[in-house]
């Protein structure tokens, strides 16, 4: 729904934009051109000299004139060293350029993607938002060091040898431009239809990556249900609808490849015959034929590159489009910048004036909520499940903005305060504890990098954590593997709310950030949360209401509504949807 | 010692390339025989020309007049030659880029067909990225080199006839030949191996940047709930800037020796002119010998460096054969026996004396309890005590270190493949959910009908939101189910369980995401399925429903029995279990004083 828009943009303003978003590409650039200026004229003269040291020196008249082939090798000889030093001198500028270039492109699209609202990224399929700043950036830069280059150097030299071939006889010219004429248009169809071929492969890559993805990601529930044979079968077929869709794309190479291999020929066997017949006819020298079906190789060669660096073209001028279809996307949960206000330390205070929200083409989950949340109060947030109390937390944390009304803290609407002020004052910990590839520790310290190791542990320690870090193998050392996943998921959400304790927020948000652990520790935790957040703003929000009894206020969310607010004692006396959640609660915990 | 490293890089190359000849032998000769037409009709279109130019154009220029006939079958000729050469391009594209394909499709098989066989330890033991670039990126790389490889072996035959027609033409001129062909091979070679552990490297880093995105685009909510954002970029404009300095390193062997290789063949061609007149004044050649040997050297400037692109190919291709075969070896093994035990009716379980680990230090020690056919156990303890683990063991994900898991009667490792999957059923904390329809992840491969599919889901008190989704159950649920909120694919999964009738129910905190009221239904419904079952819960409600309790602390069993008699009996069970009734009861921590004025004192 909020699905990248590549807009369709011609090359030349995708050439434009690319440039002006990043200025390193343009370092230097005079000189890079005014060698490659050179080394393409070199690449085009060489076997032009070469070949009229042949023509003059062998077949001048009264036998080989010795001496002028001699000084015409040495000449050449020169021209072909300047030409290597020339190039050499060129590459070495454009690769540095354009890497720099691209490393600069990459990192400022992974901050744009960090930047946009949690709601455009999760638009997204992750893998997508992963190539924009990988092989998006990959395939502009084989392009930019070898493709583009190769165009540069062919359209030179299809000039040089169109304007040389005029010269030598028109008619010729005119002749083996008429049989390359439909070649043109023919190569033109061949490009779409590859195009459309190495579609269908990227397209079947995905669908095999994601089918492999699944066996190994879901391998325990394919082991658990006997499901082997079915997956193997999926995989299969995505693996054999790959294959065949490459096999279609290199057939599609096989026949329009070659094509212009069998037009040179008719060029040439057409410019042999109708080349006689006008020497027949007084009309030419044998000389100038052999001179020319030399031009007609030196006309085909670029066409030939051309066919190959075409596709690589497009590829990377798509590539570029996608990267700057992220860099284009404007954050619609945007950093006042310096501009925006920077809030002093100290106990929060929160409004929410008529607040609504709904998602991009969904219906509205919140309808017009005003409350106050006063400083220094424990708030618990209670509700079933689309209740509409995580949207609440969402807005209050500012990961999205309402669709009307507005949030303040300490008087401030929260759109105008800096990010950085923002974070560092409200933290909230998300349900799913995500952990990074790392140590225990480094996952802690993640929102303060300069903690240390006795900052951690004095966290762990008065979280109540302490036992349960001394039982781990390694200790604070303990790497957590990928996405955390070597722990288990109650401790994972030790670990990140001892992360977001550690980063010492004024207002501490918890998502159902304790639903995976086990009570004595819940109650534990939030007996220590309770104690460390004294002085500070809390709203937790839970589905067990052992925290909404020890908060001081209570919100009940009920169909996008807050339908009932006030302490636990006063809510559970008064008929209403807060009693029948607790009712229900109480008899679970009841034998 | 680095020229032997090289030489066994190229040894084991060609051993990967020969597997590859044994798999597809049809194609490869067809590829290897179209090249050679090509090699063959390159070499021949000059003679071609050559002779067309002799035997035609001259004696017209020199006689004022020709046939049509003579002029027409030169063209023919001309056309003709480049017709077969053509065929010979789309064969050897063709036929090269099938076994190519062919061989990456039969080693992604393979690979995937190992992760589906090998055990749970195993994948426990490597990284998931790890695993998909096997499957993907790395059997990619090991059949890279198939694609240059007929072309190169096509040269070889070209050099051949080309050496062999120089040679015929003049011995002089053949040695400056032979002189500025190996040196252009040899740069190549040289080229090729100083490229290939620095290309090598880049292609490490590449992925090393690829890992770092989407480790952080996939926390992206904790790097935003810190405002990290900053940090996250500089970590990634650390690996990209290495990335950038390895990609510039190629650039600078590219910038040097393309430039070079470029300019070898002129140079040569420039010295057989050189030469060439020489002998022509002594009357060795004639000047169209000249000319043809010139334009043979043209010719073969540009194939001949297909050889590098197999050269370069081969050391990556080799790392990627080599981490494709670890997995293809790898040994670990799940054995299953013959015994069966299906039959009507829940069944018995009975753990005994159970370790396991999965590092040096044991997570589960001694774990015994049995589960009498019909029976509801309750698994409860502190978290990372060792619960999910146990349920992994139960049916037989991982086998245990010592000890055994029986059902009725049967050690779970005696029991045949698949007997226990139509058995038992496990139903994990975190649900996951195949890029299927509804169908399709609740049925996960059984032909059952729809009728079985929405009573599975009228259990698990799925069927409510399944029929208001638009498409039923055909609705696609999208990758890992990610267009479900986290309770409704926690339902989807236990219907699949449910669905299979299984004889031993495993519920892994199955429910915590669901909301207690539906929880609550969730359970009532379970009382009259005919399994037994072992849930792992926190909440009193469902252990209540439990005819008995484990209770684990530290991967051991403290102790086990019926839930009142382990509340007397337990004082840790009695902590855990009651922990929220007594927090109701005593509202203010003890610590609460001491913290207070520990706030005045910092204040």
């Amino acid at each position: 729904m909020t699905a990248v828009q590549t807009q369709p943009r011609s090359g030349l303003a995708t050439l434009r934009r690319g440039l002006a978003l990043t200025p390193e590409f343009r370092r230097g650039i005079t000189g890079t051109l005014l060698l490659a200026l050179v080394a393409t004229a070199g690449r085009v003269v060489v076997p032009v000299a070469v070949q009229q040291t042949m023509d003059r020196g062998l077949r001048a008249h009264g036998g080989p004139d010795i001496g002028f082939i001699r000084t015409a090798v040495i000449l050449c000889a020169v021209a072909v060293l300047m030409t290597a030093v020339a190039a050499y001198l060129m590459n070495i500028r454009l690769y540095r350029t354009s890497e720099n270039g691209l490393a600069a492109l990459r990192v400022r699209a992974f901050r744009h993607v960090h930047d946009l609202s949690m709601l455009t990224q999760s638009g997204e399929r992750r893998g997508s938002l992963v190539s924009r700043v990988t092989s998006d950036v990959d395939q502009m830069s084989q392009f930019m060091q070898y493709g583009g280059l190769m165009i540069i150097i062919a359209g030179g030299q299809l000039i040089v040898a169109t304007v040389l071939m005029a010269v030598y006889s028109w008619p010729l010219a005119l002749l083996v431009w008429a049989v390359f004429a439909p070649l043109a248009f023919a190569l033109r169809i061949f490009q779409r239809w590859l195009s459309k071929a190495y579609g269908a492969v990227r397209e079947r890559v995905g669908d095999m990556l994601s089918a492999v993805g699944e066996s190994v990601v879901g391998a325990p529930v394919i082991r658990a249900y006997g499901a082997e044979e079915r997956t193997a079968r999926r995989i299969d077929e995505s693996v054999g609808a790959y294959r065949d869709a490459q096999v279609r794309a290199q057939s599609l190479v096989a026949l329009t490849f070659p094509s212009t291999e069998l037009a040179a020929a008719i060029a040439t066997a057409g410019v042999v015959m109708a080349g006689t017949a006008l020497g027949v006819g007084g009309h030419l020298t044998a000389g100038k034929l052999v001179a020319f079906l030399f031009l007609v190789t030196l006309f085909v060669s670029p066409l030939q590159v051309a066919t190959e660096v075409l596709n690589d073209a497009q590829n990377a001028i798509a590539g570029w489009q996608r990267v700057l279809g992220v860099l284009d996307m404007t954050p619609d949960v945007a950093d006042p910048g310096p501009a925006g206000v920077e809030l002093p330390r100290g106990a929060i205070d929160v409004r929410f004036e008529d607040v609504s929200f709904a998602y991009p083409g969904g219906p509205t989950v919140l309808h017009d909520v005003s409350a106050r949340i006063a400083p220094r109060s424990r708030i618990a947030v209670v509700g079933e499940t689309g209740s509409g109390k995580t949207t609440f937390a969402k807005l209050l944390t500012r990961m999205m903005d309402p669709a009307s009304g507005r949030v303040l803290i300490d008087g401030v609407p929260l759109t105008e305060v800096r990010f950085s002020s923002l974070r560092e004052r409200i933290v909230m910990v998300p349900q799913d504890g995500f952990l990074f590839d790392a140590s225990l520790a480094d996952n802690i310290r993640f929102g303060r990098p300069e903690a240390s190791d006795e900052d951690i542990h004095r966290v762990l320690t008065e979280l109540g954590l302490g036992d349960w870090l001394d039982g781990l193998p390694e200790g604070p050392a303990t790497p957590v593997g990928q996405r955390g996943e070597s722990l288990s998921a109650g401790e994972r959400q030790l670990v990140a709310l001892a992360r977001a304790y550690l980063a010492d927020p004024d207002l501490l948000v918890l998502d159902e950030a304790t639903s995976a652990v086990d009570p004595a520790t819940e109650v534990r935790l939030q007996r220590a949360i309770e104690s460390v957040t004294r002085g500070r703003t809390a709203v937790s929000i839970a589905h067990r209401l052992s925290t909404a009894e020890a908060a001081d206020e209570v919100l009940v969310f009920d169909q996008g509504h807050l339908v009932q607010r006030g302490p636990h004692a006063a809510l559970v006396a008064e008929p209403g949807r807060y009693a029948e959640l607790y009712a229900s609660w109480a008899a679970q915990l009841k034998i | 010692m680095s020229q032997k490293v090289t030489s066994d890089i190229l040894k084991k190359g060609a051993s990967v390339l020969w597997v590859a000849a044994r798999a597809e032998p049809r194609l490869l000769i067809a590829a290897v025989l179209s090249s050679g037409l090509y090699a063959a009709t390159t070499v021949g279109s000059a003679s071609v020309l050559g002779r067309v130019t002799q035997d035609v154009v001259l004696p017209a220029f020199r006689d004022g007049r020709t046939t049509m006939g003579t002029l027409v079958l030169g063209g023919l000729a001309i056309v003709g030659v480049a017709l077969l050469k053509a065929l010979g391009v789309a064969g050897r594209r063709l036929y090269a880029g099938m076994v190519q394909y062919n061989m990456q499709a039969a080693y992604r098989r393979a690979v995937t067909r190992q992760y589906l066989r090998l055990p749970l330890a195993w994948h426990q033991r490597h990284p998931t990225g790890r695993l998909l670039s096997n499957a993907n990126a790395d059997v990619e790389a090991a059949w890279a080199p198939l694609a240059p490889l007929p072309m190169a072996l096509g040269v070889v035959l070209m050099l051949v006839i080309a050496a062999i027609a120089i040679l015929a033409t003049d011995l002089v001129v053949a040695i400056v030949g032979f002189l500025v062909f190996p040196a252009i091979a040899g740069l190549n070679v040289i080229y090729q191996r100083r490229l290939a552990p620095v290309a090598a490297h880049a292609q490490r880093l590449r992925a090393g940047v690829s890992e770092v995105a989407h480790e952080s685009f996939e926390g992206a909510l904790v790097v935003k709930t810190l405002g990290r954002e900053a940090d996250e970029t500089e970590r990634f404009a650390a690996v990209a800037a290495e990335l950038r300095e390895a990609n510039v390193a190629v650039g600078r062997l590219r910038g040097l020796f393309d430039p070079v290789l470029e300019a070898l063949p002129n140079l040569g061609v420039l010295a057989v002119l050189l030469v060439g007149s020489i002998r022509l004044r002594s009357g060795a050649m004639s000047p169209g010998d000249l000319v043809h040997v010139a334009y043979l050297f043209t010719l073969l400037s540009f194939p001949i460096r297909a050889l590098g692109w197999v050269l370069a190919e081969v050391p990556r291709s080799v790392v990627g054969w080599e981490r494709v075969q670890n997995v293809l070896e790898a040994t670990g093994s799940l054995p299953y026996g013959d015994r069966s035990v299906e039959g009507a009716g829940p069944a018995r379980l009975e753990v005994r004396a159970v370790r396991f680990g999965y590092t040096d230090d044991d997570v589960l020690h001694d774990v015994a309890f049995t589960a009498e056919p019909g029976r509801t156990i309750a698994v409860v303890g502190p978290t990372g005590s060792g619960k999910s683990t146990l349920t992994n063991l139960l049916v037989r994900l991982v086998d245990p270190a010592g000890g055994q898991v029986l059902l009725d009667g049967v050690d779970a490792r005696d029991v045949k493949r698949h007997g226990l999957s139509a058995t038992t059923a496990l139903v994990p904390q975190q649900a996951f959910l195949f890029d299927d329809t509804v169908r399709g992840n609740v049925a996960l491969g059984l032909d059952v009908p729809d009728e079985d599919v929405w009573e599975a889901l009228r259990l698990a008190q799925a069927d409510g939101f399944v029929s208001a989704l638009a498409d039923g159950l055909d609705t696609h649920v999208g990758e890992r189910g990610a267009t479900l909120s986290g309770g409704q694919r926690q339902r989807l999964a236990l219907a699949r369980a449910l669905i299979r009738r299984p004889r031993l129910l495993v519920l892994d905190d199955a429910t915590s995401s669901v909301d207690p009221q539906v929880e609550a239904r969730i359970l009532d419904g379970l009382r009259d399925s005919a399994a037994t079952v072992v849930v792992v819960a926190y909440r009193k409600a469902t252990i209540e429903l439990a005819d008995d309790v484990v209770y684990i602390e530290r991967g051991r069993v403290v102790a086990q029995g019926p839930h009142k008699e382990l509340l007397e009996r337990s004082a840790g069970y009695r902590a855990l279990v009651t922990a929220y009734e007594r927090a109701a009861e005593e509202p203010v921590p003890d610590e609460d004083e001491e913290n207070e004025e520990n706030e005045e004192a910092v204040a």
